[in-house]
């Protein structure tokens, strides 16, 4: 019934524009005062840590919608629902996101295997499938899915950042490698090998794994131990990267601490785990740590604090989940910006494959968004971070995958 | 009042009121060819997994409520049906539909071997020692051993079938006539098992083990293979949710669903058939409103926080046993009985 | 040998909570014939009040012992209001709200206290006990608690009029009756003691887990194993069980089956003991009267 109101309604306006102005082209879910917007997300289950994003984002689109009237006076009507992490879950949300609340695009939706089991269906049905919150490396594939589009750095790029790092500038490391037991685990582990080079086998020494429901992970980290490295690749999600961070000094064990990003924030990891901890671990980062006094005036800074006091207040600011949700929501309503008033949904894929050098704020400087048709992979850059004090200091260069 | 629900399921399972039911799920889709509604495929997909989580709920419901054995496990051998099929489909070859009869051979075997260990263990025990192999579940198709197999923690990603022989039915509307078919030949093959003679044996075994020992009843045979035969169900669910979905993955058969699967059967009814398509209907539904409530909510009232959809759900349990403990089902046969008492026929 | 001696270490204190949560199933099970599948989500709720006293500036002390208290009262109450009123309903329709209560308790604590991690403090030092990095105090301390418990537990049941009472409601309901125990009553106070443990339980997990909404699930699996391999219907049997479980996982762990398959390995444990000694390696058997 709607969506038959709304056909109605655009050809209507189609005909009044006539040829005069830009043709205004709307995809389903979009009026001329609103577009729909759909979104999975883990709010329940093992997950559900990572639902922070999607009330940052909800708390985002309420903000555009009351102080700037939408965009391009389109009210964003977000729906986010919760998938529990459970992939035929998520199959039914998308349906329902799809095709009974006709949502123009599916957006940040979490998780690898939940979009691994919608990932088809949003390409049969030519949904834009936008920047999926997980760092996958197989999310930038538009041969065959030219409707899927990933965000962040993958996991497999960031890994080997890490590898490089340290046949740089370790000599003769052996590594112990600590890893959950899944496809994130796999990602980063293959990256690292590949960063490693063909050494790899020699360099690591030990490699161990754990499930999300595993009580703790002491035992794991007594296995590392005991095999002798003096380089950590810690691969874990925040709870037990907190864990292992914590165990490592207390049992002794002294090794080089590299972690991942997905685990490295400073309210949910670092801070729990003890600060004094956490000394001189290194990092991978594409986004300013608002921790970091360094930024404490910077206008980006500021204007995220600003928007979390008066939008998101029960949000926890020390959380990295905060910002990186904060900065691809950006990257959505820039695309939305630039599609005018064409929001079919083939444009807001073309726009979407046509990032040109874009800034988001807390974006490391240098970081720049960059996308083609060819190029599904929005942001490749990092640079290395170690901690000090409370908060992570950066060093060396920027580091982009494609010189990588 | 469990007796008396238990006697109107079994009698009504094939009387006028399920024949009417079931001629009421098969002409659902015709609606399809009146409506051009956007979202009629999504509401047959719906109907897809009701009828899905009714086989699963009946294979359970055989083992617990007609049999008397507690199992916390049954995502364990949904999890083998799906993968059984995945597997054919993916490696084999195998038509889908061929893989339904497959993976209910597997899933018996599954289910008969693990009859022979719960043999020993009753009530509270088997309860517990089943809900450990739930959790295992997803750990083990992980296992990197058989990862070549099971596509370890990514999963298999399947074809989804289209209609045959040119049917002139969309492809939703197609599966949810396969899930059909398939559920009317499981619940009549589970009502005619039950009506006969070995039906009153398993559940002779429910209400007093010792007795019906004693009266000659192979009660050791007869529990390993309901045990089998309740797996072989709930494996034929699994399948046509790999087939439906068209993807298996580790993280989609843990305890969740094991927990759904038992809410279903208690909510629907136990030892009811139709309370087995009530719980199906339930497990799909009810987990959708809590987040509308949880929305509503938090517009009526202009909340500050999201009330989390959980605890709505937990909330509707809680009061749904406080209410009905008997399950849907069994609320509604004393309310016919009440009804029926001017009248009754027989 | 230093590895091994520290795999039995962090085994014991993994052991330990185990223990705990499944003396908790214990109690319950013992007074009530009931297997609550909500003990792990009532300790976590429970840890988070002792987390806002104790965020809130009250010290540690006055927070564990409040909690003890709110965890016993909520106990009761939740056995008057919840649960008594289905005496008579089908068992499955008891594990159904005890599934009801899980979810409750999980989304309320997301919803309040949000799924981020928080740190809860730990009442013993963070240091050695012989300056080699093998043994923690923290390890010491968390056995001995739970050991600790025990000894209350076996004092009070053995040597209490009261403790009397509830073993005989528990055992024979209607002589106990006649004999002037109040049984309903009794079985409220196994739910409030359980509710205790179990805060006990989670106050003592909370800073070696860190505390979060879903903490005490895969706890609660294997507090369920120890349980079923000490024995489901006697304490001691439960902590034994809830000790051997944990330290068998780790060095089973590391030495022969490797991390993958830790928890199929508890399954096979909890089936292979069930199916030896079905009432548990330290369970008596009971004989049934027809």
């Amino acid at each position: 019934m709607i969506t038959r109101r709304t056909a109605l309604a655009s050809a209507a306006s189609v005909a009044l524009a006539g040829s005069a102005r830009a043709e205004k082209k709307y995809g389903p879910g979009v009026t001329d005062t609103e577009i729909k917007i759909g979104q999975t997300m883990p709010y329940s289950g093992n997950a559900s840590a990572y639902g922070v994003a999607g009330r940052l984002h909800a708390a985002y689109f309420r903000m555009l919608n009351e102080t700037q009237g939408g965009i391009n006076g389109r009210k964003i009507n977000f729906i986010s629902l919760d998938d529990g992490y459970s992939p035929p879950k998520t199959m039914e949300l998308a349906r329902q996101l799809v095709e009974r609340d006709q949502v123009l695009l599916l957006f940040y939706p979490l998780g690898t295997q939940t979009n691994t089991a919608i990932q088809k269906y949003m390409n049969q049905k030519k949904v834009p499938h936008l920047f999926l919150a997980t760092g996958a490396s197989k999310w930038g594939d538009p041969k065959n899915f030219p409707w899927t589009m990933g965000w962040q750095p993958d996991y497999h790029t960031e890994c080997k950042i890490f590898g490089k790092h340290i046949t740089a500038n370790v000599k003769d490391p052996k590594i112990a490698v600590l890893r959950q037991n899944d496809d994130m685990g796999n990602d980063y582990l293959s990256g690292f090998k590949e960063g490693l080079g063909p050494n790899w086998e020699k360099m690591i020494v030990a490699d161990a794994t754990y499930e999300v429901t595993d009580p703790t992970i002491d035992s794991q980290i007594l296995q590392l131990k005991s095999s002798g490295a003096t380089v950590f690749m810690n691969i874990t999600t925040p709870k037990f990267a907190a864990q292992a961070i914590k165990k490592v000094p207390e049992i002794g064990w002294k090794p080089i601490h590299y972690l991942v990003s997905v685990a490295a924030s400073v309210g949910a990891v670092m801070r729990p785990a003890g600060i004094e901890n956490g000394q001189g671990i290194i990092t991978a980062q594409f986004l300013k740590d608002v921790t970091d006094p360094r930024w404490a005036t910077d206008p980006e800074y500021l204007e995220w604090k600003a928007f979390m006091d008066k939008w998101n207040p029960t949000g926890n600011q020390l959380e990295g989940s905060n910002v990186s949700s904060y900065v691809s929501v950006q990257g959505l309503v820039h695309v939305l910006k630039a599609c005018g008033d064409d929001l079919s949904r083939e444009n807001v894929m073309r726009q979407a494959a046509n990032i040109k050098d874009l800034r988001i704020p807390l974006l490391l400087p240098g970081i720049k968004v960059n996308t083609s048709p060819t190029n599904f992979y929005p942001i490749r850059a990092e640079q290395l971070a170690r901690f000090e004090g409370d908060h992570w200091v950066l060093f060396g260069d920027l580091i982009s995958a494609d010189a990588g | 009042m469990a007796a008396m629900a238990q006697s109107w399921a079994t009698k009504a399972g094939i009387g006028k009121v399920a024949m009417f039911f079931w001629v009421l799920l098969a002409a659902l889709p015709l609606a399809g060819f009146v409506t051009d509604s956007p979202s009629f495929d999504y509401y047959m997909f719906m109907g897809q997994s009701m009828l899905i989580y009714a086989i699963a709920v009946l294979g359970l419901n055989l083992l617990i409520g007609f049999n008397g054995q507690i199992s916390l496990g049954h995502s364990a051998f949904f999890a083998v049906g799906a993968y059984t099929a995945a597997i054919l489909m993916n490696f084999g070859g195998v038509p889908y539909w061929l893989t339904l009869p497959i993976a209910a051979g597997v899933c018996f075997g599954a289910g008969f071997l693990f009859g022979f260990p719960a043999l020993k263990l009753e009530g509270h025990y088997l309860a517990l020692a089943t809900f450990t192999l739930a959790i295992a579940v997803p750990q083990l198709l992980k296992y990197k051993a058989i990862a070549g197999w099971t596509g370890g923690v990514g999963g298999l990603l399947l074809d989804k079938p289209d209609p045959p022989f040119g049917i002139p039915l969309s492809a939703d509307q197609y599966l949810y006539y396969l899930c059909l078919v398939v559920a009317m030949v499981v619940f009549w093959g589970v009502f005619n098992l039950l009506r006969g003679r070995s039906g009153r044996a398993i559940m002779a075994i429910r209400d007093h083990g010792m007795a019906a020992g004693t009266m000659g009843i192979d009660t050791g045979l007869y529990k390993t293979v309901t045990f089998g035969i309740s797996a072989g169900i709930t494996g034929v669910a699994g399948a046509l949710s790999a087939i439906t979905i068209a993807y298996v993955a580790p993280d989609s058969f843990t305890l969740q669903l094991s927990i759904s699967f038992l809410v279903g059967l208690v909510v629907g009814g136990i030892a009811s058939l139709p309370g087995c398509v009530i719980g199906g209907a339930f497990i799909v539904v009810v987990q959708n409103s809590s987040q509308s409530i949880s929305d509503w909510m938090k517009d009526t009232f202009s909340l500050r926080y999201d009330v989390p959809a959980w605890a709505i759900y937990g909330t509707l349990l809680l009061l749904l046993m406080f209410f009905l403990p008997n399950g849907i089902a069994g609320g509604l046969a004393v309310l016919r009985a009440r009804l029926g008492r001017g009248s009754r026929q027989s | 040998m230093d590895f091994f001696i520290q795999q039995i270490a962090a085994g014991l204190t993994n052991g330990a909570i185990y223990a705990c949560v499944a003396l908790g199933l214990v109690m319950i099970y013992v007074s009530t014939d009931h297997i609550n599948f909500a003990q792990g989500e009532m300790a976590m709720f429970a840890t988070y009040l002792a987390w806002a006293m104790i965020d809130a500036g009250v010290s540690y002390w006055v927070a564990f012992g409040a909690t003890i208290l709110i965890a016993f009262a909520s106990g009761l109450f939740i056995q008057r209001v919840i649960l008594k009123p289905l005496e008579t309903a089908p068992v499955l329709a008891l594990v159904v709200c005890f599934i009801a209560l899980l979810s409750i308790f999980n989304a309320l604590a997301g919803m309040i206290w949000s799924f981020t991690i928080k740190q809860f403090p730990s009442p013993f030092p963070q240091r050695d006990v012989f300056g080699n990095g093998l043994v923690s105090v923290q390890q010491i301390g968390v056995v001995t608690v739970t050991l600790l418990m025990l000894c209350l537990l076996t004092v009070f049941f053995r040597f209490t009029t009261l403790g009397l009472a509830m073993r005989a409601a528990a055992q024979n309901a209607t002589s106990a009756r006649l004999m002037g125990v109040r049984v309903s009553w009794m079985l409220a106070l196994g739910w409030g003691l359980a509710s205790a443990i179990g805060a006990i339980a989670g106050m003592l997990v909370a800073p070696i887990v860190f505390l979060d909404p879903n903490m005490m699930t895969g706890i609660l699996v294997y507090g369920f194993a120890g349980a079923l391999v000490g024995g489901i219907a006697n304490p001691l049997g439960a902590v034994a069980g809830g000790f051997i479980v944990g330290v068998l996982e780790n060095l089973v762990g590391s030495y022969i089956i490797g991390n993958e398959l830790k928890l199929s390995f508890a399954l096979i444990m909890v089936v292979g003991v069930l199916l030896l000694k079905p009432a548990g390696i330290f369970g008596r058997v009971i004989v049934k009267r027809v």
